[in-house]
């Protein structure tokens, strides 16, 4: 018996080990075509090599302003971005109690979900300050994800268990606790994984046309104004590096969460 | 009080499924309810919880009682073990010891860390059949509770159940004659 667990925590392991391995194939491949192309082309100017972007990450972050212009619009983003599904979350739960509030929500996040951001960030640059601008964007953003994903899980619900828990008059806390959170919860991590890309593209590109003081979308604007290609890639890579990060924190919390709780 | 069911009427797409029925359930007894597939039994179980509208007559003798069921899908919470799915639904006194002398005495006790759905069909009728006699019930239905458990295991099942429900309204759904005698069961047969 114990053999056997020992087998299948071995296989388990091997398993992870072989994804890895894959995972950084897959990512060595795509460099070489990265450095392949930029050879081709040979003009910095245009696509400089993989070696020379991260070089220029590494030089980036021996200055004060780098990490400073990181945090703060990491903040932002991640403030815009926990409103955003926090409220989503709260209007999808209305929605599902009321046919009447569902028909009167509904559209106004097809609108939000259609509108171009650039002519959210336009309008609410005339509203808002531009500091403020990334975590509105990155609200509107996920804030109709985080509804429509959520509406859909609470929908999945298994009505037979609901009527199980009729019967025999099990509360709403406990109904929450066992019958709606395992049927949202896969739409909840979607609706995270699918939001957080949004609100970092939205909410970068805010910064740059909102251009606000120590911030990635202002480093990038100035990158592309006195076109730096290397810094401007050296951003991008940064940006997408922070996303990536913070997505696999959230989802491994996430995961561990349900493990937790299903045990 | 007796429960009394009167000219029960209830049909699906036009397709009559109970055809004026009249039955009754003596209260603190056991009824066992037979009849052919389809004969409308387990509609007359969901009427019976209040889970379907009959399109007419009445039922008197079940206001404010409180209900416990064994559906014929077991509708257990998959991912949690059986002491959790258990404690869903008992009172608030109820203690994990209690829990597992259950188990124990319907031959779960080692599997009940395991989550529900990694147990065979018939270890998972036996959860819930403790979770419906653990909770707080004063009238218990049972559709087919003893189905897919083999004939030693259900003679133990029965006797448990006989055991754990005595004085309880129970009204059980089944196909089995001997079932009927083994519980000691009033006989009501759906034509």
């Amino acid at each position: 018996m114990k053999d056997k667990g020992l087998r299948s925590v071995d296989k388990l392991s091997r398993n992870r080990i072989k994804s890895l391995i894959i995972k950084l194939l897959v990512l060595c491949f795509w460099l070489l075509v990265w450095e392949l192309l930029s050879r081709g082309i040979n003009q910095e100017l245009f696509l400089p090599s993989p070696k020379n972007v991260f070089l220029t990450v590494i030089e980036l972050s021996k200055t004060s302003v780098f990490w400073i212009s990181i945090l703060n619009s990491f903040l932002r983003i991640i403030i815009g971005f926990i409103i955003g599904l926090v409220i989503g979350a709260a209007l999808a739960a209305i929605a599902y109690k009321s046919r009447l509030l569902f028909e009167l929500i509904s559209p106004l996040m097809k609108v939000i979900k259609a509108t171009p951001v650039a002519s959210f960030i336009i309008l609410a640059l005339v509203w808002i300050n531009s500091v403020n601008l990334s975590i509105l964007i990155a609200f509107l953003m996920v804030l109709p994800v985080s509804f429509s994903n959520i509406v859909h899980g609470l929908n999945s619900r298994d009505e037979k268990l609901l009527e199980m828990a009729k019967i025999f008059g099990i509360g709403r806390w406990k109904r929450i606790r066992a019958i709606y959170l395992p049927a949202v919860m896969p739409f909840f991590i979607s609706a995270i994984s699918i939001g957080l890309g949004f609100s970092f593209k939205s909410g970068i590109a805010a910064e740059v046309i909102g251009r606000p003081m120590n911030s990635i979308g202002l480093n990038l604007y100035e990158a592309k104004l006195y076109f730096m290609i290397k810094e401007l890639f050296a951003w991008t890579l940064v940006i997408i590096l922070l996303s990536v990060l913070f997505e696999q924190i959230v989802m491994r919390m996430l995961r561990y969460y349900n493990n937790t709780k299903s045990n | 009080m007796d429960i009394k069911v009167n000219n029960i009427c209830k049909s699906f797409n036009g397709q009559q499924v109970l055809d004026n029925i009249s039955m009754s359930f003596s209260e603190g007894e056991v009824t066992c309810i037979m009849g052919a597939s389809g004969v409308g039994k387990t509609t007359l179980a969901y009427i019976l919880m209040g889970l379907l509208e009959p399109d007419s007559g009445t039922i008197t003798g079940l206001k404010d009682k409180k209900m416990a069921a064994v559906f014929q899908e077991d509708r257990l919470i998959e991912h949690w073990d059986a002491i959790k799915n258990i404690m869903l639904v008992s009172n608030k006194d109820m203690t994990i010891e209690k829990v597992q002398r259950h188990l124990s005495e319907i031959g779960l006790r080692e599997y009940e860390g395991k989550p529900v759905k990694d147990l065979s069909g018939g270890m998972r009728r036996r959860v819930a059949i403790v979770r419906a006699l653990l909770s707080n019930y004063d009238v218990l239905i049972m559709d087919e509770p003893f189905k897919g458990l083999d004939e030693e295991l259900k003679k133990k099942v029965i006797t448990y159940v006989k055991e754990y429900t005595r004085g309880y309204t129970r009204i059980i759904i089944t196909h089995d004659r001997e079932e009927v005698e083994m519980l000691e069961a009033k006989l009501i047969t759906l034509i």
